[in-house]
């Protein structure tokens, strides 16, 4: 829909201000009065005009609202006639006939309104001739347009498209050398149209030349290669989009569990929570700042995490504080708060789904190849995880209060003894690993349904995460997240999802069986177990 | 001073005195006062206990078993599972496949398949359903299913010794992936809708009072005998080296013992025992869908254990009723705080009643 | 924030799962006086070596104490014995034929040894006679322990050890409830009652009053002779008052070796211990 506006907009600004006004009356009446033959001569210079002004009566002449009488020829609108010139109402005399279209004359018209479209200043109706074209019968006879049409073209896309066409054209055509080159040039496509397209001409009915017929199988197998060659690409990255998103999920449990030790039940209700400010934010800057909408997401980042922060310290305040030491208590309890913030979240906004919507430079997609299309809110999702990931790092490493958590997680006795405000320094961990949380739930929010239950498809994942990762190692979360990312959408490609997050979780146990101290971790004399 | 070479007799071991004047009072209440209220008594009569009581006492015993699995891995021996709940329903399914097979042609079908494979369009059972008709075959596969699953996965968690909550948390990655497994209809098991509809079982229609009655007093028989047995277990030096396992892993192990042995023993003596509460209670439910397998349920079933009290059989079995007889409350009155009220019972025991309901007893008892 | 709550696994067990898979060479063969004998054992934590090539072997019926700075490698050569850690070179034998670098841990204790750690560990649920009947000698198997008693000949063992270490009044208190003192020498007395050949003693008297020091001394007196016990203690006075051989570890490797007053005046153990 959001695209469908402007297109309209500018289909109308084209047919306002079109510069080439060369459709008058005398060839609205060739078009429309005399035999096949005479209205396709006609129609061809309309063509070689690139007269985009004669679109809307090409149009209406190929949806039988054009009558005719004698010499005059009207443009009918329900039981209103217009002049299909100057868009004047006209009377419509009684004696007035259809202008009847032979099947031969409909492709031709709706050859000839793809072929203006293919001109048009606006890309959006370029493309949509241009898929028009390609699926449906194009022949020799529109092969100049297209000619014309390619090499005025600038879009990357629609080039191709055209050529495409072009080419498929050509592939039917009588001369072999032109049947050849055309097979040559498919044979640089990566588009799996082009592929189907040479498997139909080596049908019985088809190709009959033995030399056109092996180019055409070479031709095929090129095209197959580079298509599994882009298959491959876009399954890496999903992979990596979904890594990504395991990444930013398991920062915070990193923090968490990975470096304090805690095990946190409600993680996944944290990232939950910061999904819904998203959606809080949203729907303030939709009521109050609509023009701002844009840049809700940036405003909800502070928010979510903020939110999120908070509630994880209260957590930390309340309850987690008591139970230090006693992990398998703290799983419990935690998975309370987790089933008392779900329930919460369904007391305030309903159990149902709630829409948060991508802002407008998220959506859309940035299009590599035919079959190789990168959703921009999954980059930047990538990019988002990276620069958490960088933030986490510099936290950690390059401030007090990181340097703080490593010592109170090493030695917490030292710790205090040196002056370390330990019982603080536990709350601000563990407010910032759920502010994080947060933040994944902001990102989560953009490629996902958000619901109370958002968390608890998330949890597990972590946790795999992190322990395959090995705990407190940062490089260890991230590595493990790529691994089990691109593995999961590798397998999915095999098995199916639910197959394939079996065969995970059986790689990780198996994994943890050969090192139990995950991928990264340190081996040290065993204090007494 | 407690003679230790003439050790107390067996039944003198398992309970005191007022230990059994307690057995035997709820042996008479399940088995004798309850038949005679609901079957004998009038409805019109005061006395009398309706049939939705009879149902859901029935489904909390069976709760009430899988607690006391529960018990025996968590209380005793101190490894948390957050799977329990698979091992039930297995047991469950494994036990819903016979009534499957007793609906016989009475299906919406009238085929010789069950309505689910008829509707996915098999031809035939595939071949984990061959012999499910048979009773005995299907009780054979409700101990073995879970306890093969148990021992399979217990023997790789423990010879890699993960622990604690490592060990939980694997246990519950292994439950949403099972819970996935029976999602899809492919899996065989009547996909999301699980099996339902059940006619008969052993000939008898499944559905009429003097049935269920007979699934009740099995139910209450199974929970009240399996509470012997366990606590035969748990008062033999096998029990103690359980403990000691929960307590101090490694000087047991360097006392010569291989924990490996008898955690895995009890792990799957333990999803045995589960898989027979699940095979009591699809019965009397009449359905078993991957529902039963959300890890939330297996979650809870700990939080029964606790508010009882860990480690002590009975606690198990108290907490069981205490939660769920709240649970079948709050979900009439006030179901939109039954979540709310679960969350804190979590929180609170925890925080404030780490030894749950027999903590308070035993604290009461000593002072007075 | 326990060191247990974040690590999976601390060590990765051995060989062999079960540990009833027969210990490689069956009965303990000491025909040449020796008990335990290392030789060449290397034990690196991320480069750090632990132990560097440590060789030293232990008689028959003989008291070894061992001594040396922090980090010298005193209790990683233990966890080494005992088939908690694994060498990534040398050679462990308990006897003649024992390979103890094959052999888990269960495995090991049964072979007869027996350690005791650091900080006192006992099943502090268990009453103290509940803790001895774990640990006297007996069948370790689950059959045994649903369905067997103990014979007349394990209760006396057990009643003789609970006099050994002063404990017959405690018998049915929870361990948990000893005092620090009582709950070491319960740990010795549950190694006693395996009926070790070989006692690895973790500073037994660690947090012991003088007395209690004292008693202990002469508890390790009496056992010499029968057992073979290596001691790894930091009390000078008392490693002074039991040991007739002393060895001393430094960064992983034996030092010095001898009588105490050798090793005093070793020339290399005051520069380790006083510095320069």
């Amino acid at each position: 829909m959001r695209h469908l506006l402007p297109a309209l907009i500018g289909l109308a600004i084209l047919v306002l201000c079109s510069p080439a006004q060369a459709f008058d009356q005398a060839t609205a009446t060739a078009l429309s009065v005399g035999d096949s033959d005479t209205r396709i001569d006609a129609l061809n210079k309309v063509i070689a005009a690139g007269d985009a002004a004669a679109l809307p009566f090409l149009e209406k002449l190929i949806g039988d609202g054009v009558k005719t009488s004698g010499d005059k020829v009207f443009v009918v609108d329900g039981d209103k006639a217009v002049d299909p010139v100057t868009g004047q109402a006209a009377e419509l005399p009684s004696d007035a006939d259809d202008v009847v279209n032979s099947n031969r004359m409909r492709n031709e018209i709706g050859g000839a309104i793809a072929a203006l479209k293919l001109s048009s200043p606006d890309r959006a109706v370029r493309l949509e001739a241009a898929q028009s074209l390609q699926s449906g019968d194009a022949d020799e006879s529109k092969l100049p347009l297209v000619k014309a049409a390619e090499g005025k073209e600038k879009d990357p896309q629609i080039r191709d498209m055209l050529g495409q066409v072009e080419a498929n054209i050509e592939l039917t055509s009588s001369d072999k050398s032109l049947r050849l080159a055309a097979v040559k040039m498919l044979a640089e496509s990566s588009s799996p149209n082009v592929k189907e397209m040479l498997s139909t001409r080596l049908a019985p009915d088809g190709e009959t030349d033995p030399e056109v017929k092996a180019a055409i199988t070479a031709a095929i197998k090129a095209v197959d290669a580079r298509l599994s060659r882009y298959a491959l690409v876009g399954q890496i990255f999903t992979g990596v989009s979904l890594a990504s998103i395991l990444l930013l999920a398991a920062l915070g449990l990193a923090i968490t569990y990975g470096l304090m030790g805690i095990i946190n039940m409600a993680h996944g209700e944290l990232m939950m929570i910061g999904a819904y400010s998203t959606y809080v934010v949203q729907n303030l800057f939709r009521a109050y700042l609509p023009d701002a909408f844009q840049f809700y997401l940036v405003a909800a980042l502070p928010v979510a995490f903020l939110v999120t922060a908070g509630v994880g310290m209260a957590i930390e305040r309340l309850v987690l504080r008591h139970l230090y030491g006693r992990s398998l208590e703290t799983l419990l309890a935690t998975c309370g708060i987790s089933l008392f913030l779900m329930q919460l979240v369904r007391t305030l906004f309903g159990a149902q789904n709630v829409g948060v919507e991508n802002p407008e430079w998220m959506s859309g997609s940035v299009s590599l190849a035919a079959s190789l299309v990168l959703p921009y809110n999954r980059i930047v999702i990538i990019g988002f995880s990276v620069a958490v990931l960088g933030f986490m790092w510099y936290l950690l490493t390059k401030t007090r209060l990181g340097l703080f958590v490593r010592a109170v997680t090493q030695n917490r006795t030292m710790a205090r003894c040196v002056g370390v405000p330990t019982a603080r320094i536990d709350t601000m961990a563990f407010g910032l690993g759920s502010g994080i949380a947060g933040l994944a739930g902001v990102a989560l929010s953009q490629i996902g349904n958000v619901g109370p239950d958002l968390g608890q498809h998330y949890i597990v994942n972590c946790f795999m995460v992190v322990v395959l990762g090995g705990v407190g190692q940062l490089a260890g979360t991230v590595l493990a997240s790529l691994g089990l990312g691109i593995v999961s959408k590798f397998l999915e490609g095999v098995t199916g999802a639910v197959i394939a997050e079996i065969m995970v979780l059986v790689f990780v146990v198996v994994f943890i069986q050969r090192r139990p101290q995950g991928l990264f971790a340190m081996t040290g004399r065993s204090a007494e177990a | 001073m407690i003679d230790h070479r003439n050790p107390p007799g067996l039944f003198a071991r398992l309970y005191n005195p007022t230990g059994w004047a307690l057995f035997f009072a709820s042996l008479a209440v399940f088995c004798v006062l309850v038949p005679i209220l609901n079957q004998v008594l009038p409805a019109d009569s005061l006395l009398h206990m309706s049939d939705y009581w009879v149902a859901l006492i029935g489904k909390i015993m069976c709760y009430a078993i899988l607690a006391l699995a529960m018990d025996m891995v968590w209380g005793y021996t101190g490894i948390l599972s957050l799977g329990h709940g698979i091992f039930f329903a297995l047991g469950g399914y494994a036990f819903g496949m016979y009534l499957m097979r007793e609906i016989g042609h009475d299906g919406v079908y009238h085929s010789d398949l069950p309505d689910f494979m008829v509707f996915l369009d098999w031809k035939a059972y595939p071949w984990y359903w061959k012999g499910t008709g048979s009773f005995l075959y299907a009780m054979i596969l409700v101990l073995l299913a879970p306890a093969a699953l148990a021992l399979f996965f217990g023997f790789f968690a423990f010879r890699s010794r993960i622990k604690g909550v490592y060990f939980s948390i694997i246990t519950q990655a292994l439950t949403v992936a099972l819970m996935l497994l029976f999602f899809r209809n492919e899996t065989g098991f009547g996909g999301n809708n699980g099996f339902t509809d059940f006619k008969r079982i052993l000939g008898h229609p499944i559905a009429t009072p003097g049935t269920r009655m007979v699934l009740f007093v099995t139910t209450a028989l199974t929970m009240l005998g399996m509470l012997l047995v366990l606590r035969y277990v748990v008062t033999s030096k096998f029990g103690r080296i359980l403990m000691a396992i929960r307590d101090a892993e490694s000087r047991l192990m360097f006392t010569g013992y291989n924990p490996l042995l008898y955690k895995l023993a009890i792990w799957t003596f333990s999803a045995m025992i589960a898989g027979l509460a699940g095979a009591l209670y699809v019965p009397q439910v009449g359905i078993i869908n991957p529902g039963e397998m959300a890890p939330g349920n297996s979650i809870e079933i700990a939080i029964w254990t606790a508010v009882g009290g860990r480690g002590t059989l009975i606690g198990a079995l108290i907490g069981a009723f205490i939660v769920n007889g709240a649970k079948s409350w709050f979900t009439q009155a006030f179901p939109d705080y039954w979540l709310y009220f679960l969350g804190a019972l979590f929180v609170l025991t925890t925080l404030f009643l780490p030894k749950g309901v027999m903590g308070l007893i035993d604290k009461a008892r000593t002072r007075s | 924030m326990s060191a247990d709550s974040k690590s999976p696994a601390v060590d990765v067990g051995g060989s062999s799962t079960f540990g009833h898979a027969a210990p490689p060479a069956g009965e303990l063969d000491t025909s040449h006086g020796v008990v335990l004998y290392l030789e060449d054992v290397t034990v690196s934590f991320d480069g750090f070596k632990a132990l560097n090539a440590l060789s030293f072997s232990v008689d028959v019926g003989e008291l070894r104490c061992i001594i040396g700075p922090n980090g010298a490698g005193k209790t990683t050569m233990m966890d080494v014995i005992t088939g908690k850690t694994r060498p990534q070179l040398g050679k462990v034998f308990f006897g003649q034929t024992m390979d103890l670098t094959k052999m888990r841990e269960a495995e090991i204790a049964q072979a007869g040894i027996g350690r005791k750690f650091q900080k006192p560990t006992v099943f502090e649920h268990h009453s103290v006679f509940e803790n001895l009947e774990l640990a006297i000698k007996a069948d370790r198997g689950i059959w045994h322990s649903l369905f067997g008693k103990l014979n007349g000949e394990q209760l006396d063992r057990i009643d003789e050890i609970l006099e050994t270490v002063q404990l017959q009044e405690f018998a049915d208190r929870r361990a948990g409830l000893l005092s620090h003192g009582q709950k070491q020498w319960l740990e010795i007395g549950m190694l006693l009652s395996q009926d070790p050949k070989l006692l690895l003693l973790d500073e037994p008297v660690a947090g012991m009053t003088d007395h209690e020091t004292i008693r202990t001394a002469e508890l390790l007196k009496t056992l010499e002779g029968k057992h073979s016990i290596v001691v790894v203690e930091h009390d000078m006075g008392f490693v002074d008052s039991i040991a007739k051989k002393v060895t001393v570890l430094h960064e992983g490797s034996v030092l010095s070796e001898g009588t105490m007053d050798k090793v005093q005046n070793d020339e290399k153990v005051i520069e380790v211990y006083l510095g320069r």
